[in-house]
């Protein structure tokens, strides 16, 4: 069960910020860990806006999830610069550590494994981030180390 | 005597460990004083540590925690030699050969040390900003020749005249953070490594067209730059430099971070405008231009990170001095990142002027896999791939339109003679139909086409797409997707036979 009154306390700090939709979904999400289905309602009152323009925005960003992901979240860069360092090749071995494909979670519930279009850190590419902590010119080998574990 | 060791704080020293390596020195059984610097861009050498003497700051990197009891025994804190130490850090090679103007301070100072960033020029140019009027900042920022470093280089001073003369009860300043272009991470450095730069900026942006307030869009994947952001605006606050009455003027401005959701088009300015007021980034017909209709309805300067951070040494220094760097219409200097397969990948801030060539083998030292370099893409996702043979096109605006390629945001992405270059044209239609906002159909669907006719081998119909997309799409995502999809096949049509 989420806690609505919990969600409502969140929501109303962000009502009176001009433009504070994005803001109050990252706070819902900073807390869940995703944005709940039911606070939908609350948000669009909150801010007087379409339930439909909320789902509509929550599901424009990649960001945004509604439904909880694994409890860790691992997220491996698939743009260029990473690209041109083997992220191919890494992609696909820390998809084989794991058990799953990219943008998945394990059926455990343990991890999700997502995509991201660069972190900013191309010169020391590929990276991979696990819960957060970025990591610089991974190798198959270092994934491995970095996620002994992990698989489910 | 305490002895004082800078080790970087930025996310790419983190990311290889400098973090643990500051714990493991502090750790040291000396009178060490540790400050967390900004760095200097030389991301080769991360986490690089210096150590202050009386000849200057010695540097040593890259570093890790195993190397640590090595150095100590080798005397490096008294700057003793060791395999990596690099000499002081004022004389390596690849600092002293660039021309930094905006990261004159970056690598320097501790970011959020106000007293570091006003003993070494910081807020000289908002204290003579505060002396002029409006109209006379702006002339200034015209004269300085800048123009928008976020990649679309329209001229800085039109923009800020436009907003001046529009009338409104409001106006706004939005600072474009959103660096999503892959191999770019200037704002990010700037951001993490002289917050107080930016904030300066935009505070003399706001004095410049009479707005009050100012938000930075900043992409979730810079959650450290948030964080520095965060507190550099507290710190400014606390000393007078933003709020109601900055230095006793009378002038107010504010500035206030604001978090993307990890969408690639919001960078686009309109797309931006939409995120910031909550909304789906989805791309705004123009006109009506932001200058006249922009955050929320009101006038709105939209300039990226380094625009603005370019704009305290214009004040600074004046419009002369920076106008002075560079070559042709392309005035003052940029900063080019080398990222990818590169062996000497970092920051280098360069007049305009310097050739493609010169920055990837004289700075870069060609790949880091030793292999030879097959292709460049310069200018992010939507940046052409450039070929060994044009290697002496000059880094200008003109040069690179004249060659139908994108200088950007400056980034330059090295791949070795490994690289498909089929891949890479698809992986540019793809690209665009994940980050696609979907409001125009030559983007939203001719993306997935592209992907598809690649893949059946339809290479003709593709060149066709491509004019398509070019000439109908509504923004840079759909109009230039087809570039390195083109160059790609145009320079390497034997990968697309295989």
């Amino acid at each position: 069960m989420v806690d609505l009154d919990k969600a409502q306390e969140i929501i109303a700090e962000y009502t009176s910020l001009p433009g504070g939709v994005l803001e109050c979904l990252h706070g819902l999400q900073g807390v869940f860990g995703y944005v709940p289905k039911e606070t939908i309602d609350l948000i669009a009152d909150g801010f007087n806006i379409s339930r439909a323009e909320v789902y509509g925005v929550i599901s424009y960003y990649h960001d945004f999830r509604t439904s909880p992901a694994g409890r860790k979240i691992v997220r491996i860069c698939q743009a260029e610069a990473c690209q041109a360092m083997g992220s191919r090749e890494l992609t696909e071995r820390v998809e084989e550590i794991l058990g799953i494909q990219t943008g998945k979670t394990s059926e455990n519930g343990d991890v999700t494994l997502e995509a991201v279009y660069c972190f900013g850190n191309c010169a020391i590419s590929p990276n991979l981030e696990i819960d957060g902590k970025l990591h610089a010119r991974v190798t198959g080998e270092k994934a491995a180390e970095l996620l002994k574990g992990e698989n489910a | 005597m305490t002895i004082t060791i800078y080790i970087p704080r930025d996310t790419a020293s983190i990311s290889l460990g400098a973090d643990d390596v500051a714990k493991k020195i502090a750790e040291l059984p000396e009178d060490i004083k540790i400050v967390r610097n900004g760095t200097w861009g030389m991301t080769y050498l991360e986490p690089l540590v210096e150590v202050e003497t009386e000849k200057g700051r010695v540097a040593y990197g890259p570093v890790t925690v195993s190397d640590v009891d090595g150095l100590y025994k080798a005397g490096f804190l008294s700057g003793a030699d060791h395999p990596l130490c690099q000499g002081l850090t004022q004389e390596i090679d690849y600092l002293k050969n660039q021309e930094r103007l905006t990261y004159a301070r970056c690598g320097l100072i501790d970011p959020l040390s106000i007293e570091d960033y006003k003993n070494n020029g910081g807020y000289a140019g908002l204290k003579n900003a505060l002396e002029k009027s409006s109209q006379e900042i702006v002339d200034d920022v015209t004269t300085s020749g800048l123009r928008g470093r976020g990649g679309a280089a329209f001229p800085t001073g039109i923009k800020w005249n436009t907003v001046l003369a529009a009338e409104a009860d409001q106006k706004y300043i939005c600072c474009n953070a959103d660096e999503g272009d892959s191999g770019t991470f200037s704002d990010r450095i700037l951001m993490e490594c002289d917050p107080f730069c930016l904030i300066e900026g935009m505070t003399i942006a706001g004095l410049a067209v009479n707005a009050t307030m100012g938000y930075i869009y900043l992409r979730s994947e810079y959650p450290l730059a948030k964080e520095i952001l965060n507190d550099a605006i507290r710190i400014a606050g606390q000393n007078g430099y933003l709020g109601s009455d900055i230095q006793g003027s009378g002038k107010e401005f504010n500035i206030e971070v604001r978090i993307g959701a990890g969408s690639y088009v919001c960078g686009e300015e309109t797309a931006m405008l939409e995120s910031l007021e909550g909304k789906r980034g989805m791309v705004r017909a123009k006109p009506p231009l932001p200058a006249h209709v922009g955050l929320f309805g009101k006038p709105t300067v939209i300039n990226n990170v380094l625009t603005l951070g370019s704009v305290p040494v214009i004040m600074e220094k004046g419009a002369d001095y920076y106008k002075d760097f560079g070559i042709g219409k392309s005035r003052g200097t940029i900063a080019f990142q080398l990222a990818g397969n590169v062996k000497c990948g970092g920051l280098i801030e360069k007049a305009f002027g310097i050739t493609l060539g010169d920055m990837i083998n004289e700075f870069g030292s060609g790949t880091f896999t030793g292999k030879n370099i097959k292709a460049v893409q310069v200018g992010g996702p939507l940046g052409a791939y450039i070929p060994p043979e044009q290697f002496d096109m000059p880094l200008d605006y003109e040069a690179f339109q004249e060659a139908h390629a994108v200088l950007g945001h400056g980034g330059i992405v090295v791949f070795d003679e490994t690289a498909n270059m089929k891949d890479q044209a698809k992986f540019a239609f793809d690209f665009c139909a994940i980050e696609s906002c979907g409001k125009c159909t030559p983007c939203r669907i001719g993306s997935t086409r592209g992907s598809e006719l690649i893949e059946r081998g339809d290479f003709k119909l593709m060149m066709e797409l491509c004019d398509l997309m070019d000439t109908s799409s509504l923004c840079a995502m759909g109009g230039m997707t087809p570039i390195p999809a083109k160059s790609a096949f145009e320079h390497w049509p034997e990968d697309f036979k295989k």
